[in-house]
């Protein structure tokens, strides 16, 4: 979806400003949301895409927030869209009945390396890469309201396969709860001018992965 | 509304804000616990080990070695997940870390414009900026004036590569190694690798911030 998340070359959010010394949580409840949401991904309440399409579909002015108050909607929306609580219980702050068994059961202090190392997102397919090293490609012009990981600023112009990353879990398939239609991944590297017009800075080059999906031949 | 109105706007309303955010957190919490999802001791847990155990000091500890021994960087170019595992929480790293390399005609400069992706597992949690709005908009259109807010101004002819983490690819910025370091150790040469100059958006302490 066009969403605000789509951020990449906005005008108007200001400077960046680092922070000295920055504490890792800004107050104990960013910890809390940040772990109630990393657990019921471990335990498979849902996948990584599904999470953040859930981001994605916050109305504007509430996506911009801050980024634990985004995780915070976020895990209220997913438990009641997965079906691990109702809307109500989010409500009353409780549980107000049994809940629904995760596929990878009740996390504990023993599953924690689920959390602290990231899964594998490889998959085994039989397809052949469409697209080699050096290839030009160009990206489809491509506007689904579903989730989607092909960011607006690169949709449309040409651009160098630069490395290949095997076949992985799509996220548009994933997030649509469509399975994970393991499809080619690639880094794919554009002229900063060719984004930004001839005035742009000719020293930048930018890169996004691309699914093969999002990919078709320069002839 | 600037970042600096908006940072005021924010702290006028803490007070209020914060307890209602506290009372929804908790509530989420005991929601979970009562439900069977998890415990309070595995909640305690995640927290704890981003706040003590997995930051940047992993990805630091994988640069100095990087900087003393060319079989062991050119194993973390060829495959960063492999070469990094020994040096992450529990032995291993997961899937799929790339490094790339700083050159004197090259910077690498890495940003999620669509989340807040980040390789959580060699520097820990992101910080703040890395999420906002500011660097994930501009990053990608004029990396070099987000740069200089970070003190860093590099050649006018240096190429600035820049990543946008769109897939579950995740990317470790080997920057160059400082002059005047030739005798030291990869211990030392560790305290002069900072968080963001693994991301690419600052550069190595000289060897004279260590007496």
């Amino acid at each position: 979806m066009n969403g605000i998340h789509d951020m990449g070359g906005m005008d108007g959010f200001g400077k960046v400003e680092p922070e000295e010394n920055e504490p890792v949580f800004h107050a104990p409840w960013e910890g809390a949301v940040m772990a109630a949401t990393r657990v019921m991904g471990a335990n498979g309440g849902w996948n990584i895409d599904q999470g953040r399409y859930g981001i994605e579909l916050l109305p504007p002015d509430r996506y911009l927030t801050s980024y634990y108050h985004r995780w915070l909607a976020r895990c209220e929306w997913a438990l009641v869209k997965y079906g691990y609580a109702d809307a109500d219980e989010i409500a009353a702050g409780k549980s107000l009945r049994p809940g629904k068994a995760p596929p990878r059961g009740k996390f504990t202090v023993a599953d924690l390396g689920r959390v602290t190392r990231r899964g594998t997102f490889f998959r085994e397919t039989n397809s052949t890469a469409k697209f080699a090293i050096g290839d030009r490609v160009r990206t489809r012009n491509i506007h689904p309201q579903g989730h989607t990981r092909l960011p607006r600023y690169v949709r449309g112009h040409v651009g160098v396969v630069e490395r290949l990353h095997g076949c992985q879990v799509f996220p548009d398939s994933a997030a649509m709860g469509q399975g994970d239609n393991p499809q080619w991944l690639y880094t794919v590297r554009f002229d900063g001018r060719d984004l930004w017009g001839a005035d742009a800075d000719p020293t930048v080059v930018v890169s996004v992965e691309a699914f093969e999906p999002y990919l078709e031949a320069v002839t | 509304m600037t970042d600096h109105e908006h940072h005021h706007h924010h702290h006028h309303h803490e007070s209020s804000e914060l307890s209602e955010t506290d009372l929804r957190v908790r509530a989420l919490q005991t929601i979970l616990i009562d439900k069977g999802y998890t415990d309070a001791a595995a909640l305690d847990a995640i927290v704890e080990a981003y706040e003590q155990k997995i930051g940047p000091h992993i990805g630091a500890r994988i640069v100095a070695r990087a900087w003393i021994d060319p079989v062991f960087r050119q194993k973390l170019l060829a495959d960063a997940t492999a070469a990094a595992a020994p040096f992450g929480q529990g032995g291993r790293v997961g899937d799929h870390l790339v490094a790339v390399e700083n050159t004197p005609e090259r910077h690498n400069m890495v940003v999620c414009t669509l989340c807040s992706c980040y390789p959580w597992d060699v520097l820990g949690l992101p910080p703040v900026w890395y999420k906002s709005f500011a660097y994930r908009s501009r990053t990608v259109k004029e990396p070099r004036s987000v740069l200089r807010e970070f003190g860093v101004t590099l050649p006018e002819r240096t190429e600035i590569r820049v990543w946008d983490s769109t897939a579950e690819v995740r990317y470790l910025v080997l920057p160059m190694r400082p002059a005047g370091t030739e005798d030291w150790s990869e211990e030392k040469l560790a305290t002069l690798v900072t968080r963001d100059s693994m991301v690419g958006t600052g550069l190595p302490l000289g060897p004279e911030a260590r007496p």
